[in-house]
């Protein structure tokens, strides 16, 4: 079985983020670029079936040229192949329009199952998988803190805000992790030597077999038309703790009538 | 008149509060408020659903709603939308709200602005404030073409009834032969006690400061002492100390109380989105350089494993139980 996972290149989170003040898009140039860390659970789920199956985990990215830097961490991981589906029209595209060019590209390689992370740690949008699914007609196994395929039943641990429900599908589906579902492995260096002649594969919107004009329509649909820093609050006292920080708050607390 | 529709959810036989809230924050951008609810008690939201300002409502009480995730929703909303054209369509940013609003905007091509916090209308149509970068920065979107979807986050606008009346109700039946999809086995609520999170007045939240898991009990106890909740950090979580429905942050939990506690929190921009809406928050942290004191009113560098001993020991000498 051929599982597809999605990767994507961010600028590094734990840096500060910034906007191209005229694009209003993800400043991206000369900044650091990873891996999404969500990302790599996602990688992760599709290694450890791929393993359990005797399957193969294809990895698929949408985005620039330097993307290929994160198809090949992930076949460093262990994928097999790699699927970058890059176009300089998807420049800013929106969730929609990146849901059809990922489901395509998932179409292209035969992949039965997809896992995803949750939502990108830079986009947030968090809706990509579920319109991936959609777009392909398969039912959708989203925010999975726990996840196990017998035969071709996929089933999951789905978080809710009270605990989790037990959900389940078969295949062909999309499964969306949640960050802690695993442990992502680290690349060895065996596997980063390895991941270079491994089979990585180009394909634009045209190959994709999608319309430029539509997409190019729909991320018109929205369009950034304001950015400006939000009003932060104001650092207070900050005291030493000599002994009676535990009164300094307990009087804190009294002043503000919650005890 | 525009016509703006609320996808509402349901928690048991109550409507949830984030659909209050969006619904509240609806009735500022004038036109005409209408709600969606799937649910199989959708008939026990209809009157609360008009006191809040929706005049008429499509209701679908199909057993599928509860078994199956998203699927059939999506599809039934879908069916509405190409009978009835909303101009605009709004979500809560719940589970559920991000998977039907993916496969709906997948179905008829609609766009998707998410981590929405206020809504406005400029002449070009309506737009939508999402806060990005941990909140540091306000991002306006203008949204236009069939139907835009908004996925708003939780206490983005605070739930007031506008005193409405019986809203009119249309029964909307599943489209026959809808793909049902994924099938909901079993819900498992995890046990709690105390006051639940999103709405507790004081939230006493535990980070990787405290070492240990055996040390959590520091915080619960001062959460206990103080009516609160008890909230935690992602590192704590995914290091398996606390439930998952304890995180508050950009992957958790939204949280505004009146007083939030920070003990051994770093305060990353992940955490303090989930909790700088706090009206007072106090930190513990052992260092000073740390980001959670640019945030916090009253700040202690200390030993959280010393101070929240000694906090607990000050409440109850001062005759809190
Ligand atoms: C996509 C994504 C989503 C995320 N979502 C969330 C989220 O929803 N919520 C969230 O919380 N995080 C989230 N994070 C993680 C976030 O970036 C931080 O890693 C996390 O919040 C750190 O938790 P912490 O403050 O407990 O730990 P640390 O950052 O390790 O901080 C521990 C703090 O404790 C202090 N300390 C140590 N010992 C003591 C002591 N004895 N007494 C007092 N203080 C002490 C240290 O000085 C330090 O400041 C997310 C990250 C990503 C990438």
């Amino acid at each position: 079985m051929k599982i597809a996972v999605f990767v994507k290149q961010i600028p590094d989170p734990s840096g500060a983020g910034a906007l191209d003040p005229a694009t209003h898009r993800l400043k991206r140039a000369g900044v650091e670029v990873v891996l999404d860390p969500g990302d790599a659970y996602g990688v992760e789920a599709g290694l450890q079936l791929a393993d359990s199956t005797g399957g193969e985990v294809v990895a698929i990215s949408m985005g620039g040229e330097r993307a290929v830097d994160v198809i090949r961490k992930a076949m460093a991981m262990g994928a097999g192949s790699g699927l970058h589906l890059c176009d300089e029209r998807l420049a800013g595209a929106d969730a929609l329009t990146t849901a059809r060019v990922l489901a395509a590209g998932v179409a292209h390689t035969g992949a039965e199952m997809v896992v995803a992370c949750t939502e990108s740690t830079d986009g947030y949008t968090g809706v990509v998988p579920a319109a991936v699914a959609e777009l392909l007609g398969w039912p959708s196994l989203t925010f999975a803190k726990q996840l196990e395929l017998n035969g071709r039943t996929a089933r999951i641990q789905r978080q809710t805000p009270a605990g989790h429900d037990l959900v389940e599908a078969e295949l062909p589906c999309v499964v969306t992790v949640t960050g802690g579902i695993n442990e992502p492995r680290y690349p060895t260096l065996k596997g980063i030597m390895g991941s270079k002649a491994k089979p990585l594969e180009t394909l634009d919107l045209a190959a994709l077999g999608l319309d430029p004009g539509r997409a190019e329509e729909e991320i018109g649909h929205q369009r950034v038309v304001a950015v400006e820093a939000a009003p932060q609050r104001q650092a207070g006292r900050v005291v030493e703790d000599d002994g009676s920080a535990a009164q300094l708050i307990a009087d804190y607390l009294a002043e503000l009538k919650v005890i | 008149m525009a016509k703006i529709w609320v996808f509402a959810e349901m928690v048991g036989d109550q409507v949830s509060q984030i659909s209050l809230e969006i619904l509240t924050g609806a009735r500022e951008l004038g036109g005409e408020l209408e709600a969606v609810v799937l649910d199989p008690q959708a008939r026990s939201a209809t009157a609360v659903l008009g006191e809040y300002g929706a005049t008429t409502i499509y209701l679908g009480s199909d057993s599928q709603y509860r078994d199956h995730v998203a699927q059939p929703h999506a599809t039934a909303v879908a069916a509405l939308i190409s009978a009835y054209h909303p101009d605009l369509l709004l979500f809560g940013a719940t589970y559920e709200g991000r998977d039907i609003c993916g496969r709906l905007s997948a179905q008829l091509g609609l766009t998707v602005v998410a981590n929405v916090t206020a809504l406005n209308h400029s002449d070009d149509g309506f737009t939508a404030a999402s806060s990005i970068f941990g909140a540091t920065q306000n991002v306006t979107t203008l949204v236009q073409g069939p139907t835009p979807c908004i996925l708003v986050r939780p206490k983005s606008f605070t739930a007031q009834s506008s005193g409405g009346g019986a809203p009119r109700v249309v029964e909307v039946a599943l489209p026959p032969g809808s793909p049902l999809g994924a099938r909901r086995i079993e819900s498992v609520v995890a046990p709690v006690s105390g006051p639940k999170l999103e709405d507790a007045r004081v939230v006493v939240s535990g980070g990787r400061g405290l070492q240990e898991p055996a040390n959590f009990h520091l915080v619960e106890e001062v959460a206990e002492l103080l009516h609160g909740a008890v909230g935690a950090s992602r590192a704590v979580v995914d290091a398996g100390w606390v439930a998952y429905s304890r995180q508050v942050g950009q992957t958790g939990k939204t949280v505004k109380p009146d007083v939030y506690l920070a003990c051994g929190i770093s305060g990353a921009m992940q955490h303090t989105v989930g909790m700088k809406g706090a009206a007072h928050i106090v930190a513990i942290n052992k260092d000073r350089d740390a980001p959670i004191f640019k945030l916090s009113d009253l700040g202690i560098v200390g030993d959280a494993l010393k101070v929240l001993p000694a906090l607990s020991a000050e409440l109850r000498a001062r005759g809190v139980t």
